[in-house]
């Protein structure tokens, strides 16, 4: 237990700690005007990568691991053989994947406060957004682990969809700085709301965007329906 | 199709018959676009819940999470089925001590050979009391021992009032256990009943010759007397053999299929287009 608890932290929390160094400290970007308020690039970067780390961790712990049930080992079906319900399936593997992930994005902001302690603040905000962003990247785990019909689709699921979030969603740069239509485009994938949310929680300077943590909830509620009817439908 | 209460009933067919997808319809784990399914008195669409009570299932593909021991499987399985927890170590201590596991209780399943994995799904199957056991293709895979060691564990289970159904390729398995065989072809019935009954249907005693075209024939025949009069008129050339008319001969007949020498079912086309479909590994 200890010793998948510490391989877990280690293979979520690599790639974030790497971006920090390289996005963080190697570009040594100037700072960052949002809201009117003007944050020193390190600050602005580090709760993007707090939201990047629970899609990454949430995404993986989910969809590895049912991928595998699924295909390989087939003990998924066993579940589903058994007298639960539907949603608690899903919910049930959900959990799994968001619990796992809060304990990186935790240790992600512990890191963050050692480094920065003077704009990393744990507002009541931040544990709902940081929550909410787990819940619904790892139900989107699910829908991924659901739909494809082998481990290398879900490779190039990862790679057509997980990869370009990481980088476009407002995660390393903000999304205000690009064309209407750009962005636009970028507020129709969960992680823009995931990092806007999680970056007004934790600096604390401007005004919490509510209608961003509403459609981060409405993502989760469309993943879970999604997941609803494909196992209902036995779509798998 | 009904299976009663109480009853072993096979479903007999070679490879690509249908067999493990009618199971898998059966355990609601595949959906289908026509009919029902009532098990113990529940439809598997409209009360899938209180219907998946009722089942256990043993699948022909080991189905456990290969990751966790033997113990841990067993113990999900019973979270899974929603037992008491005060009732979760003895039922599993009962079914493991019966099948011999207790000892591999911290093995990690992968590292169990295929007859014990077999067990850990069987435990885990009855963890929760089903009334009805499926099993695809319950003993592809074991040695001849564990294979006649889980034949007793049927047949035990069935003492014990518990419906059973199984599909298999081995008429000798589908013979020597139920109470009832379907002969299933390209996701068809084509011939259901008692073995013994199906036998009879095509004859009483049947004459099994080998001649200098080196093919094997049969010929089926109402009575002993007719048989014994037909093998007279082969001559020396043949080696002759006249015995009673059994569940294979009736499966060939009424199917098409041939049953090698080599332990294959040789079909009459094949998924794979080889016409070759195997009877049984071992």
């Amino acid at each position: 237990m200890r010793h998948n608890v510490l391989n877990i932290l280690i293979s979520s929390l690599m790639l974030p700690i790497l971006y920090l160094l390289a996005f963080g400290y190697g570009l040594r970007a100037g700072d960052v005007e949002i809201e009117g308020h003007m944050i020193p690039y390190l600050d602005f970067v580090i709760p993007g990568i707090i939201a990047l780390t629970s899609l990454s961790s949430s995404f993986s712990s989910t969809s590895t691991r049912m991928n595998v049930q699924r295909l390989y080992y087939r003990s998924f079906d066993e579940m589903m053989m058994c007298p639960l319900s539907n949603s608690a399936i899903i919910i049930g593997k959900t959990a799994l994947g968001m619990f796992r992930s809060l304990l990186s994005c935790s240790l992600m902001f512990i890191i963050g406060y050692v480094l920065e302690p003077s704009y990393m603040n744990l507002t009541p905000l931040l544990v709902v957004s940081v929550v909410l962003a787990c819940f619904t990247f790892s139900l989107l785990g699910e829908t991924a682990a659901l739909m494809v019909k082998s481990h290398q689709a879900m490779s190039t699921f990862s790679s057509l969809v997980i990869t370009p979030m990481t980088f476009l969603c407002g995660t390393f740069f903000s999304v205000a700085a690009l064309p209407g239509a750009v962005q636009g485009l970028l507020y129709a994938l969960p992680l823009t709301e995931a990092s806007v949310c999680i970056r007004a929680a934790t600096l604390d300077v401007y005004p919490f965007p509510y209608w961003a943590l509403a459609v981060l909830a409405l993502f989760a509620l469309a993943f879970y329906l999604i997941n609803l009817y494909l196992i209902k439908n036995r779509k798998i | 199709m009904k299976v009663r209460r109480g009853e072993m009933y096979a479903f007999l067919g070679p490879n690509g018959a249908g067999k493990t997808t009618a199971v898998r319809v059966l355990s609601t784990l595949t959906g289908f676009d026509e009919g029902s399914v009532v098990i113990d008195g529940h439809d598997i669409v409209k009360e899938p819940r209180e219907a998946k009570a009722a089942i256990g299932v043993i699948q022909q593909h080991i189905s456990l999470d290969k990751d966790l021991t033997v113990w841990e499987n067993m113990m999900s399985h019973a979270l899974y089925q929603q037992i008491p927890k005060a009732e979760r170590r003895k039922r599993i201590d009962q079914l493991s001590e019966y099948i011999g596991l207790g000892e591999y209780y911290n093995y990690k399943v992968d590292n169990l050979s295929g007859g014990w994995k077999k067990r850990v799904a069987i435990v885990c199957a009855l963890v929760h009391r089903p009334k009805l056991l499926f099993l695809d293709e319950p003993t592809v895979g074991l040695d001849i021992q564990a294979r006649r060691g889980l034949w007793d564990l049927l047949r035990k289970l069935n003492d014990d009032g518990m419906t059973i159904f199984l599909t298999t390729h081995y008429i000798e398995e589908a013979e020597s256990l139920c109470n009832r065989v379907s002969f299933i072809e390209k996701g068809r019935i084509i011939a259901e009943g008692p073995p013994g009954e199906l036998a009879r249907r095509i004859g009483a005693a049947t004459v099994e010759y080998f001649g200098p075209d080196h093919k094997t024939q049969y010929r089926h025949f109402q009575t002993r007397a007719e048989a014994d009069e037909f093998s007279k008129t082969l001559d020396e050339t043949h080696t002759v053999t006249v015995r009673r008319t059994n569940l294979e001969d009736a499966f060939v007949e009424m199917t098409g299929n041939k049953i090698g020498d080599n332990g294959f079912m040789l079909g009459q086309s094949g998924k794979n287009g080889m016409g070759v479909k195997k009877k049984g590994g071992m």
